[in-house]
């Protein structure tokens, strides 16, 4: 079964068309739903709780339709908001079983499930601590916890990276990635930086304008591997010539060769190379191979790493 | 430790690495049953009310009810000394909720803004409307909780002057049976009044996100029209005289009292229904209004 199928979904607002005829089937794992501020995005994933009406087209989210089963999708959704924030004078232990409560479990289950919760995204030392105390990372942890509260069957994560610093991202990243993969929970993650959510994300829709632009599995998008990027300041036809000779799969681009990377011996055959031909070296770095480029025509913006 | 204390020896289960047991923390899905909505309208009814009594909440949330609700016994106690003391019933059960008229004012205009204000602010709410339960589902369960809070800081002391009315009644059964349905009668207005002015006070607290701006919203809410109730009362006729305490929360529901209970605390005519039309025709709008607020706020 799809996790969520659209068909012509199409939602207006008075002066704009927030989705515009959206066709898209999207199977269960980690998916990344990408396209610039004002894409769609967040109108897509409040029509798939129920919480607007479209005005054309069909949707099932889980196998049922949002606009008459609302209350049980949501039952088994976990929703992270784009701005949501939480009660500062409450305890997140309390809070996360509050909300644990009002998405049905009992009161001994959602106090141990809030634990757990917590536990999770790594705030179980701190659980005990008032919300209005932590930095804004914990607090991102925190709306992720009450998401994951009650055990639902799909995550919906509104720009969960919002505000983060760095290594704040590269955490919560980790954890969506844990998320999908170990807890065996289906998860939708919005973000305007492509490159960010690529690298999670088993499968990519990318809208723009609320139209389709892309959908598809990643791998069938691009190998995701990185790439070694060589520049020697003279001599580039020698040591593309060398590694060629070396079996290497090296392109050229510029004034930089460019070496897919299979292991930490790709870096030594690059040195090796190098000190052979005795060339003055300008840069050796690893880069991602990303997806950017193919989207390179539309108003994404690009990833900051 | 039992695993290492059962010897080399001893035979382990399988799977079981030797020198202890290796704990599974992994992620456990969650198999237990699923209450439905009505059951989390519930306890998100049952973890208001005991918001507004600053249970579960920090020690400084839990002194002003504390001190309204020892008010309270307090006046019930002195009411019960002084009965078994003189046998004079100095105050009786609805007098009692005439003099909690002011706690119980103080208390609606700190708790009802405690109730909706913090969730507004805080903009907590999307996490709530993305689950099961409804936006007006979220707007009556904290009606309900305001209306009970009001109503069991009236009834608790009330309880506690009818225990101390049976024992100091002398009337054998029939003396307890009066003393009960005296309690009830009580009771009845205590509710009347927990219903008005509760219902009178939510959505004047869920208009604004500040919680001190909202207390003082529905202060003025309580007190603007009492001007008008005393020109009318001056200078009117009989008939606006007898009407003009309609146009106040707190008036009206004493003319109620003195319809339904037949007391002399204001004088109605005849005008009892009308009254209890208005009455009714406030909580309505009130819960109207309350129930329109919610379905306006961003999701």
């Amino acid at each position: 079964m799809p996790l969520i199928e659209t068909h012509s979904l199409t939602k207006r607002y008075p002066r704009v068309t927030a989705l515009d005829g959206l066709t898209v089937d999207v199977e269960p794992g980690i998916v990344g739903l990408v396209g610039a501020n004002g894409a769609g995005k967040s109108t897509l994933i409040k029509i798939m709780l129920g919480l607007l009406d479209r005005d054309a087209g069909d949707l099932r989210v889980l196998g049922m339709d949002p606009a008459t089963d609302g209350e049980a999708i949501r039952a088994r959704v976990g929703y992270m908001p784009e701005h949501a924030s939480l009660p500062p004078d409450m305890i997140a232990a309390e809070f996360v079983t509050h909300m644990g409560r009002m998405s049905g479990l009992p009161k001994a289950a959602a106090r141990e499930r809030a634990s757990e919760a917590l536990r999770h995204v790594g705030l179980y030392e701190e659980r005990y601590r008032q919300i209005g105390g932590y930095s804004t990372g914990m607090k991102q942890r925190v709306t992720l916890a009450q998401a994951l509260v009650h055990d639902p069957d799909l995550l919906l994560l509104d720009e969960p990276t919002n505000g983060l610093d760095p290594a704040g991202r590269e955490a919560m990243l980790g954890l969506i990635e844990r998320i999908g993969t170990e807890f065996g929970i289906s998860v939708v993650v919005c973000s305007h930086l492509l490159g960010e959510v690529e690298r999670i994300c088993e499968s990519l829709i990318a809208i723009d304008s609320g139209k389709l632009l892309r959908a598809d599995r990643i791998s069938s998008m691009t190998r995701r591997r990185d790439v070694l990027v060589v520049e020697v300041d003279e001599g580039t036809d020698q040591l593309l010539d060398h590694l060629h000779g070396l079996g290497l799969p090296v392109e050229r681009a510029g004034p930089e060769l460019l070496v897919p990377l299979a292991g930490d011996e790709t870096f030594d055959q690059i040195m090796a190379a190098v000190a052979a031909l005795d060339l003055p070296l300008h840069r050796l770095d690893q880069r991602r191979h990303g997806l950017a480029e193919l989207f390179a025509d539309a108003p994404l913006e690009s990833s900051h790493g | 430790m039992a695993e290492l204390t059962a010897g080399a020896g001893g035979v382990r289960p399988a799977g079981r690495t030797p020198g202890g047991v290796i704990h599974d923390i992994g992620y456990q899905r969650y198999t237990g049953p699923r209450l439905g909505r009505s059951r989390v309208v519930l306890a998100l009814f049952g973890h208001s009310l005991r918001t507004a009594y600053g249970l579960g909440r920090t020690a400084k949330a839990k002194v002003f009810p504390g001190i309204l609700v020892v008010l309270g016994v307090a006046i019930a106690v002195v009411a019960v000394a002084i009965r078994t003391q003189t046998g004079e019933v100095e105050v009786n059960y609805l007098q009692f909720v005439d003099t909690m008229s002011v706690p119980l004012l103080l208390f609606l205009a700190v708790i009802a803004p405690e109730l909706v204000c913090r969730d507004l602010r805080s903009r907590v709410l999307p996490l709530y409307f993305s689950r099961p339960l409804r936006r007006s589902d979220y707007a009556l369960a904290k009606l309900a909780a305001t209306l009970s809070a009001a109503f069991l800081l009236l009834a608790g002391p009330l309880l506690l002057m009818l225990l101390g009315g049976l024992f100091a009644q002398t009337g054998g059964a029939h003396g307890a049976w009066h003393e009960i349905t005296d309690f009830l009668g009580g009771l009845g207005y205590a509710a009347l009044t927990a219903i008005v002015w509760g219902a009178f006070a939510l959505p004047l607290a869920a208009l604004t996100s500040r919680r001190a701006i909202a207390a003082v919203v529905i202060a003025i809410g309580f007190v603007v029209t009492t001007p008008v109730v005393g020109v009318l009362m001056s200078l009117g006729g009989t008939t606006a005289r007898q009407l003009a305490s309609l146009a106040n929360p707190v008036s009206l529901v004493s003319g109620l009292e003195a319809w339904i209970y037949r007391t002399d605390v204001q004088d109605i005519g005849g005008f009892g229904p009308v009254y209890l039309l208005v009455a009714v025709a406030l909580v309505a709008v009130s819960t109207a209004v309350l129930l329109l607020r919610y379905r306006k706020v961003a999701a």
